[in-house]
């Protein structure tokens, strides 16, 4: 069981924490025409990093949203950040 | 002559002995033996069947790497299968029974099963039934295989308790390199927990027999321990490191006794020492099954700690220097042993249950007891669960820890240092940087490994039955990766996980293919360790403790008026009231509020207010239906979707100012939609321009519902108009009630007219009461969910989950105009617009007529249609019921192109019964909205 830094809460069990998706993903912009397959990406497609991966979570307990950033294979956790305080 | 006991010595307690039953024979042991030494003592041998050719089997180990004694038992009423009889300490009163026997280990019935081992080999079952269908021979071999029965009984009070801890280190093993590990790290300063898996201290000490640093074994440990307790360390005996997990969190299991649940410590270590030991390893030849064949470690280990000197007339075959100390130890104890090499040549064992000589290299030795040791094996597993890699070394034939992991370090014989003083040299360094000293190591080992095409049955796993040659055919029919291997020979796979046959394994592997033992690889260890029951990853963490019940702050008030009350959507609410019976309650409640007005309490109902000066933009957003053209004081009903345009939630907006909104989101998903509305505030917009937060527990909401609604909520004395040209449908008012602050909203979920009032929680009672005094005058009175269901059911109103399923789009609900038509952006949108929303055979909501008689149809029934010849289901029935209003019954239903066949007849297929209804629009009552202003 990992340990995920909240950046609001600190150290938490994993289990308190909820995966929200990939760093990078926009959502298109449906007042105009999107494709089938721009949705269809948006919707489906991960890049599901072996390695180093940049992911946004949720802290479920106080709801803050925040970026993580960890290695997937040695499940070292590197840092986190608020999400609203994401320069990226 | 056999087993036998001897006169002193060991960790038994001789002053009190302990009756137990083994096989239906009665036997006493004394306190501190296990099931498996007390029947040794008694001279008893075959103690299980193995699981494939029912072989007599003995036991090989004496402790976790015993594969072959697993023991039914049964003390004070309860039954506790597959106890390993190695592990399980003995119990006065207990009966043990052999599992996979009948009637008894010694004489089991299915012996006879051995003589076909020729047809039974590798991959037998996967190849012989396979025609025409597995499902037909499954049951019968599953009664054959198999280990312990379960008892249809639970155990009282049978709990684990679940503990959370933390430490600087974790010395896993106490044995003399674990004590002086955790002593050094102790006295360094360094908080430390020392586990070891017996109720003693002092692992291989006993066996060796030897004073250690000028002490008696028992009383070293003694000073040790005493030490680390006084450098403020702590000790955990009967516990078990059963997994390393992510983080450097070490899973305990801590045996509490043998009829008790075990406890859980989710350990957080800051640094784990491993001295797990090492393990004897069997030699693979000819007969090496039998009953009276087992490790040098046992047989050593049966004398120090248990006082049981396991036969007279030994012959010790082994291939290293470690069993020299052990035939001087045997012999101290009286028995006769023999040294033998077991390099020499081809080993044989001669004789049935009881070996009568050896035969190595044509020369035979006598005996009643064959003690093998094909060298040791360092307890790796603990270490490949954190990650850490293995190394190959050539001197010691052994994989042993490699690359250290970042905070775990392998000392003593798990690191490969069996010599004593290297391992305690390892120890003492351990609470400083970790690094391991120069190893002198007097350990020598003669490599000796499984000679693929030699001859007799030579066992590799001896609880599964699996042979050398079942090994070699694997590799005939290609499944020479070891992962495979395990699989199709089901190497490996017995209750000890390989403990004792995986190196024999995949050795004989890598000889078949000419390969090196590192080159060929070991499986992958997973945790568990050691079998751990279910239990304790269970605990406390079940029923109510997992899932608590959401309770109404009026649940006592409606028990007094005697309600029935369930579950609904994690609440427990009243499904109705009084002693009639379920169905007429539901008859006479709905009627009543159809006639005159039901009470109802919906409290649950979600309250999550929306504000700030985004709140518009973003509940327009959220929400498929156009929000912004909403007036603050009016409401307006909606879908939240999914971004796949799936419908997720239906409910009301109500909109209290610009920048201010109310969801009233389902009972059942106030907790979801929470979450939504959070992950979009923050992801997507700016949050400190926007707020969401969940009020739904501090109001109460009690909704009077039917003709005299309107009349009942005048009493309340809100000083409100409630005519309904001052007070419409889809408006709300915020007022007071008794100096209190009341939301009163005009929504319907019954197609009558009805008032939501919702008040503090702390008044719930006294508007209850006032609505139900005002309510008794007129003939009205409570409803529960159940009459609820029937009334919004009557009016087509849909409940999202269970008139809705995972493929339901809005235009499939007859909600088609925003989708078309809304110009924002929303959640879903794009989705709405996809392929597979635009077919035409999507299934739509719609209602069932049927005819009395028959009664309602029953839910989840099929819709069915015949196509090309064959039955096929084009929807499912969602809800039904029986509507007292109407007089007959109603239902609604999903059905492929719904919305066109309103007017034709078709099957309704449930449980091999087809019955026939008619396709309806949902609206059942009143589809001119009516009763809404009556
Ligand atoms: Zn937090």
């Amino acid at each position: 069981m990992q340990l995920f830094p909240c950046p609001f809460c600190g150290l938490r069990d994993e289990r308190e924490f909820q995966f929200a998706g990939e760093v990078g993903k926009t959502r298109p912009n449906t007042s105009e025409p999107v494709s089938d397959a721009d949705w269809d990406t948006y919707l489906n497609t991960q890049r599901n990093e072996k390695g180093a991966a940049r992911e946004i979570w949720c802290h479920l307990p106080c709801q803050e949203y925040f970026v993580m950033e960890r290695d997937t294979v040695s499940m070292d956790v590197f840092g986190a950040i608020a999400l609203r305080k994401d320069p990226s | 002559m056999t087993g036998s006991r001897v006169g002193s010595g060991g960790l038994i307690d001789r002053t009190k002995p302990l009756s137990f039953c083994f096989d239906g024979g009665a036997y006493s042991g004394f306190s501190g033996d296990t099931l498996a030494s007390a029947l040794l003592a008694n001279g008893v041998r075959v103690m299980g069947r193995s699981f494939k050719y029912h072989r007599p089997r003995g036991v090989w180990g004496a402790w976790f790497d015993d594969p072959n004694a697993i023991f039914n038992i049964r003390l004070a009423g309860d039954e506790f299968p597959n106890c390993q009889a190695t592990t399980t300490h003995l119990v006065d009163g207990m009966k043990a029974r052999a599992v996979n026997a009948w009637p008894t280990a010694r004489a089991d019935l299915k012996g006879g099963l051995d003589y076909f081992h020729r047809w039974l080999g590798a991959g037998f079952y996967y190849k012989t039934f396979m025609w025409p269908d597995w499902r037909l021979f499954e049951p019968a071999i599953r009664r054959m295989a198999g280990l312990g029965h379960l008892d249809r009984n639970t155990v009282a009070g049978y709990v684990s308790d679940q503990l959370h801890d933390t430490c600087d280190v974790l010395v896993i093993g106490g044995g003399a390199a674990g004590l002086t590990a955790a002593r050094a790290c102790a006295e360094a300063g360094q908080e430390v927990v020392l586990i070891d898996d017996h109720p003693e201290l002092g692992g291989g000490l006993y066996r060796r027999g030897l004073a250690i640093e000028g002490e008696a074994p028992e009383e070293w440990v003694a000073s040790q321990q005493k030490a680390i307790r006084q450098a403020g360390g702590r000790v955990l005996t009967s516990t078990t490191g059963f997994g390393v997990f992510d983080h450097n969190l070490v899973g305990l299991a801590e045996h509490r006794g043998f009829s008790s649940a075990p406890r859980l410590h989710r350990m957080r270590a800051g640094r784990i020492v491993m001295a797990t030991g090492a393990l004897d390893r069997p030699i693979t030849f000819a007969n090496n099954d039998r009953p009276g064949i087992m490790s040098v470690e046992a047989a050593t280990e049966y004398l120090g700690r248990y006082g049981v000197l396991v036969g007279r007339n030994i012959a010790l075959v082994s291939n290293n220097s470690f069993s020299k100390p052990a035939a001087e130890r045997l012999r101290a104890a009286g028995a006769e042993v023999t040294e033998c090499d077991a390099t020499r040549g081809p080993i044989r064992a001669l004789g049935g249950k009881r070996p009568s000589c050896v035969e190595i290299g044509g020369q035979r030795y006598a005996c009643d007891t064959i003690l093998a040791s094909g060298g040791l094996t360092p307890v790796v597993h603990l270490w490949r669960h954190a990650g850490g890699k293995l190394d190959w070394r050539d001197d010691l034939a052994a994989f042993v820890p490699g690359n250290p992991g970042k905070s775990m370090i392998a000392i003593g014989a798990a690191n490969g240092s069996f010599d004593l003083e290297d391992a305690l040299a390892e120890a003492r360094n351990s609470a400083r940087s970790g690094s391991v000293s120069e190893r002198r190591g007097n350990y020598r080992i003669t490599p000796l490994w499984p000679k693929p095409g030699s001859k007799g049955r030579q066992w590799i796993d001896f609880q599964h039955d699996v042979t050398l040659k079942d090994i070699e055919q694997a590799a005939r029919e290609n499944f020479v990766s070891v992962e495979h291997l395990k699989r199709y020979t089901t190497l490996g796979m017995a209750s000890d996980q390989g403990k004792t046959s995986n190196m024999a394994g995949l050795a004989a592997m890598a000889a078949i293919q000419g390969k090196s033992i590192p080159e060929t690889g070991t499986t992958t260890f997973r945790p568990p360790f050691v079998p751990v029951p279910l239990e304790l990853y269970r605990g406390h963490n079940r029923g109510q403790m997992r899932n608590p019940l959401k309770r109404l702050p009026l649940e006592a008030v409606h028990r007094a008026a005697g309600a029935a009350m369930g579950e609904y959507g994690g609440w427990l609410r009243p499904g109705w009231y009084g002693d009639k019976s379920e169905e007429e309650a539901i008859r006479a409640e709905s009627k009543m509020a159809r006639d005159a007005a039901g009470i109802f309490d919906s409290s649950p109902l979600g309250k999550i207010e929306v504000m700030g000066p985004d709140a518009e933009a973003f509940v327009n957003f959220i929400y498929y239906n156009t929000i912004k053209t909403l007036k603050p004081g009016s409401i307006r009903y909606g879908f939240m979707l999914t971004e796949r345009g799936i419908v997720y939630d239906d409910g009301v907006v109500s909109r209290l100012g610009p920048d201010r909104f109310v969801i009233s989101c389902s009972s059942s998903h106030v907790d979801g939609v929470n979450a939504l509305l959070e992950a979009w505030r923050q992801d997507g917009n700016d949050p400190d321009r926007l707020f969401v937060h969940d009020t739904t527990a501090n109001w109460a909401t009690i909704t009077v519902s039917g003709p005299k609604a309107r009349e009942m909520v005048g009493e309340l004395g809100t000083g409100l108009d409630f005519s309904p040209e001052s007070f419409p449908h889809m408006t709300f008012r915020e007022a007071a009630f008794q100096g209190a602050p009341a939301r009163i909203a005009r929504v319907s979920f019954t197609g009558d007219a009805s008032y939501e009032v919702a008040v503090p929680a702390a008044k719930a009672e006294t508007l209850w009461e006032t609505l139900i005094a005002a309510g008794g005058k007129r003939g009205a009175g409570p409803i529960g969910l159940e009459a609820l269901s029937v009334l919004r059911a009557e009016k087509g109103y849909l409940i999202v989950g269970k008139d809705t399923d995972g493929e339901t789009m809005p235009h499939d609900l007859g909600f088609g105009i925003p989708r078309l038509k809304k110009q924002t952006e929303f959640v879903g949108d794009r989705s709405l617009h996809g392929e597979v929303a635009k077919l035409e055979t999507r299934r739509q909501f719609v209602g069932l007529a049927v005819t009395k008689p028959s009664g309602p149809l029953p839910v989840g029934a099929h819709v069915v249609d015949i196509r090309e010849g064959r039955t096929v289901s084009i929807g499912i029935v969602t809800s039904s019921y029986d509507s007292a209003c109407l007089g007959e019954p109603i239902a609604l239903a999903l059905i492929e192109r719904g919305q066109a066949r309103v007017g034709e007849y078709v099957k309704i297929l449930h449980l091999g019964e087809t019955r026939v209804a008619q396709v309806a629009s949902p609206c059942f009552l009143d589809p001119a909205g009516e009763r809404l202003n009556a």
